[in-house]
């Protein structure tokens, strides 16, 4: 794969110029700087592992070719909260037992960090399952991570 | 008193101050923030990329293997095929255990002259990038001649067929004689025969197979890979040819196992081509790749044959199970015993014969699932339960009332349960946890079932199961645990952290745990079989309680009081009847070290062990103990479209003693949505041997639109042989649901599925063929009042 493209690239509020290959994947790059928060499960847009935003949507990185989301802001798990500043969804994803083996845990965060952001910070448990469809959880059949979600919704209306 | 009761009233004695509660666990923070390194998430400078050549085929002969192009093509760095190496094949049992016939046990590391099964592996490719390691793979030339295979356990036991393993393609047999058969049924009112299958289903953990290998300065190969079991050391030192003290293998934090990281994967494959060509390897498998490469669940097919009396007393009951190994032995001896041992479910039968075997064929090899063979069991005895409720006209639940082991009763292998039999509670729970019935409401329609099931965990007695661990208090009171115990994502060592903390008093933020280290962790074998917690559980337990007595023996000289007065809480250590008398537990640990006490420990747990059962009548003790439980669910099917949703699904377990109750509650509600798919949806389809089905959009397993919320009810005995007198918790969610959801699904349509998956197919066909029958049987004999098949 050759690299000879250079693009300007916003991961988590940094910016950054890098050569790459112009048929590289956005996974394939985030990886390949770093970013090992973004996991690979199936490079098929099947798994919904390594989804990220962008712009603010909820994509999954394996099927995004990385010049066609130059210069847009592309969010990992890690640029949505730290420890010292945790995002809601973090916290009650730790508080409610919402992660197990954690491989899916980046991707589906970020997706729903789409929904509360982009479409509702007041969902239904069926908002939420229709929200996640898009990412496969085999450890927890999904029940504390819908419980994680509408608590951490819940967090966010009372802070706004 | 009985034993378990006595003992139940032993442990509640105690007062906990952080066991069994919901603690968040302390492996979440790194998860949710993006920080925790798997596998394949470690790079090395130098690092090669590498890729597997594997079999188009089930069933062939290499007729050409030419590897010279891929060789000359640059940034090419290795290529090996079973030409170069030291040792052709790999045990694929326990190390120093032959469960199969002897010469059975063993695998081809690469093929070099038959190939058994499709996408079995052929040669390997270390390159300067993945890409580059990929088109290598594809300038390998490979002639493949076909040879005829057996793709169908039965057929493979028919005189004539292809032999693939042994001599007979029987890779293990059991039986089971305990009364007399035949007069049991002859004592029988009724004798019902059902026979049920189960077929091939993909744990799809989301992390793929991964893992990097380098040689130090020690000529030591290092593996860092995603496993449930790091000494598995001993399989690549037997591969290479070289000591055991030269492999070291290291986990990480699992992206999931549940049975398919316990066999090797890449750990062989990237040592040979480390050591071969002295750079760093990592090879990660695709998501294809995956589904070709790992041990399946084993496909069952199980016959009941049961008498009962009028009232709904089991006389006897004759059991056949016939599970495919495909084509080599892996863990298929343990898999059929585990489903042999509970193949009758967890009742009273006096008269019984059970038969079963494991047999070869070029379908994919099997291994270890979550379930481990009690799962295929389950589907059976429960769904004949249910058979023969409906023939006897008694409630489902009265009629496993009647026949329900209890404490002291023998299993079917003869050995008196010792714990809690609360199946009965688990059971009245979950049916009550159901509700109000919905209502049918034009084409759909609703039904309802319950299953309950014995589970055992730790691992058979006669593998004479040990842990060991490791444990130091510092000088600041925290504490450092070293146990081998890999960590797939169940808690494991957020649990041990648990246990650890209220042993000596401390908070779990003051409790590191250092695992999965094949040279710098003591040995705790894999995270299978049930036996996390109640192995290495045990062991950090007695290594606690070791510091423990030294601390509070010390404490005891300084206050002048008995040492079974002190205790240790929040950093203090004091008299219990007197707290005026206390000092910092950083005081006692100083006063502990200028004394010159020991302020580590090595502790060892020893399962109990025990003897083979007897090979003629399968009598004896299996296992150390088991879980007991229920699950019941409410279904509604469209009976235009043949669509199952399971709208309500309740699982309730005697776990003995829940050490963290949210994890026990994750586990349970994951494996229950493991149990979902596994009644409705995932099944691995192998068309003469090939794979047809190699992707997560074709194996279906629940996404969150397909769940629905799972109650999860925990009950505690504390009569377990876990710390604390936990039983065993992590697969026992997956056993009973598909049985309750196929006995669902035949209650609201009024016919059974025989066979998993019940796909929407599969109803549309049952429905049909129930229209018919009741069409001919009104031409025939000119009434409906025909009993339903």
């Amino acid at each position: 794969m050759k690299r000879n493209k250079s693009v300007s690239l916003r991961i988590n509020d940094r910016c950054r110029r890098e050569q790459i290959a112009s048929n590289e994947t956005l996974l394939e790059t985030l990886r390949r700087l770093g970013h090992t928060e973004v996991k690979c499960g199936c490079e098929k847009g099947d798994c919904g592992a390594c989804a990220v935003l962008v712009d603010g949507t909820a994509v999954d990185s394996c099927l995004t070719l990385t010049w066609a989301v130059k210069d847009r802001a592309i969010t990992t798990v890690s640029g949505l909260g730290t420890a010292d500043t945790p995002h809601p969804l973090q916290t009650a994803f730790i508080e409610r037992g919402a992660t197990q083996c954690g491989y899916c845990t980046p991707g589906i965060i970020v997706a729903a960090h789409s929904l509360l952001q982009n479409v509702t910070n007041d969902p239904s448990d069926d908002d939420i399952r229709y929200a996640l469809s898009g990412n496969l959880c085999r450890c927890t059949g999904y029940t504390k991570i819908i419980e994680a979600v509408a608590e951490a919704a819940r967090v966010i209306r009372e802070e706004e | 008193m009985n034993e378990a009761v006595d003992r139940m009233q032993q442990n509640t004695k105690t007062e906990f101050r952080l066991v069994g509660k919901p603690l968040p666990r302390i492996d979440a923070p790194g998860k949710v923030y993006g920080k925790t390194l798997y596998a394949g998430d470690y790079a090395m400078p130098g690092m090669l990329h590498a890729k597997v050549l594997r079999s188009p085929l089930a069933s062939a002969r290499i007729a050409r293997l030419d590897v010279a192009q891929a060789w000359q093509l640059p940034g090419v760095a290795c290529v090996l095929t079973a030409g170069d190496l030291v040792n052709q094949t790999v045990s694929t049992d326990f190390p120093d255990r032959v469960s199969a016939k002897p010469g059975q046990n063993n695998q081809p590391i690469l093929v070099g002259d038959v190939i058994r099964y499709h996408g079995e592996p052929i040669a390997l490719v270390a390159a300067e990038t993945s890409a580059i390691a990929q088109q290598a793979i594809d300038l390998i030339e490979l002639d493949l001649e076909p040879v005829a295979g057996v793709y169908d356990p039965f057929e493979a036991l028919a005189p004539g067929a292809p032999i693939i393993c042994g001599s007979d393609n029987i890779v293990s047999q059991y039986k089971v004689r305990k009364g007399d058969l035949e007069a049991g049924f002859a004592a029988a009112d009724t004798i019902i025969e059902n026979t049920f299958r189960t077929q091939f289903v993909e744990h799809a953990f989301l992390e793929p197979e991964v893992g990097l290998a380098w040689l130090d300065d020690y000529d030591v190969v290092n593996i860092r890979v995603s496993t449930q079991n790091v000494e598995r050391f001993r399989d690549v030192a037997q591969a290479l040819g070289i000591a055991h003290s030269k492999v070291r293998i290291m986990g990480a934090m699992v992206g999931g196992g549940f049975g398919g990281k316990n066999d090797i994967t890449v750990e062989i494959f990237i040592a040979l081509l480390a050591k071969a060509s002295g750079r760093p390897v990592r090879m990660c498998y695709t998501r294809e790749e995956s589904f070709l490469g790992h041990a399946k669940r084993h496909p069952f097919t199980i016959t009941h044959k049961t008498g009962f009396t009028r009232d709904g007393k089991i006389t006897a009951a004759q059991i056949d199970m016939t599970s495919d190994s495909g084509p080599y032995v892996f863990l298929s001896p343990y898999v059929l015993m585990y489903a042999t041992e509970v193949a009758a479910g967890p009742y009273r039968v006096d008269n019984l014969h059970i038969d079963s075997r494991a047999v070869a064929t070029n379908n994919m090899y099997t291994g270890a699932f979550r379930g481990f063979g009690a799962a295929q069991a389950c589907i059976a005895y429960e769904q004949q339960m249910d058979e023969a409720a409906k023939i006897l006209g008694i409630d489902p639940m009265e009629l496993r009332r009647r026949n329900l082991l209890d404490t002291g009763d023998a299993t079917a292998t003869g050995y008196r349960i010792e714990s809690a039999v609360w199946i009965d509670e688990c059971a009245t729970r979950v049916i009550e946890a159901l509700g109000q019935r919905s209502t049918d409401s034009g084409p759909i329609k609703i039904g309802r079932g319950l299953a309950v099931y014995q589970q055992p965990y730790g691992r058979l007695l006669w593998l004479q199961d040990t842990v060991e661990a490791w444990l130091s208090i510092e000088l600041d009171g925290t504490v450092l645990v070293r146990c081998g115990m890999p960590d797939i994502g169940a808690g494991q060592i957020s649990t041990l952290a648990q246990i650890v903390a209220e042993v000596l008093g401390l908070g779990m933020d003051d409790v590191t745990v250092y695992n999965s280290d094949s040279a710098a962790t003591p040995f705790a074998g894999a995270a299978t079989a049930v036996r996390g917690v109640y192995m290495a559980g045990n062991a950090v337990r007695l290594a606690a309680q070791a510091i423990r007595g030294r601390l509070a023996d010390r404490a005891a000289q300084e206050f002048g009081a008995r040492t079974e007065l002190i205790d240790i809480a929040e950093g203090r250590v004091f008299v219990i009847d007197d707290r005026q008398r206390s000092m910092a537990l950083t005081e006692l640990i100083a006063l502990c070290a200028a004394d010159g006490i020991h302020r580590s420990e090595l502790a060892i747990f020893r399962a109990p062990f025990g003897d083979p059962l007897d090979p003629e009548t399968g009598q004896g003790q299996v296992h150390p103990d088991y879980t007991f439980g229920a699950h019941a669910v409410e279904v509604a099917v469209d009976t235009d479209t043949g669509e199952v949703t399971v709208t309500k699904s309740v699982s309730a377990h005697d776990v003995g003693q829940a050490i963290n109750m949210q994890a026990v509650e994750g586990q349970i509600e994951g494996a229950v949505a493991q149990g979902h798919g596994y009644a409705l949806s995932e099944e691995l389809i192998y068309r003469e041997g090939q794979l047809v089905t190699p992707s997560l959009s074709e194996f279906l397993c629940p996404t969150s639109m397909d769940m629905c919320r799972v109650q999860s009810i925990i009950l505690e005995s504390r009569t377990g042989l876990g710390p604390f007198g936990a039983k065993g918790a992590s697969e026992v969610g997956l056993t009973p649901a598909p049985a309750a959801i196929a006995n669902a699904v035949a209650d609201a349509i009024g016919v059974r599925i025989h066979d998993l998956p019940i796909t929407p197919e599969k109803v549309i066909n049952a429905l049909q063929s129930k229209e018919d029958l009741l069409s001919r049987s009104f031409r025939e004999r000119g009434t409906a009042g025909i009993e339903e098949a």
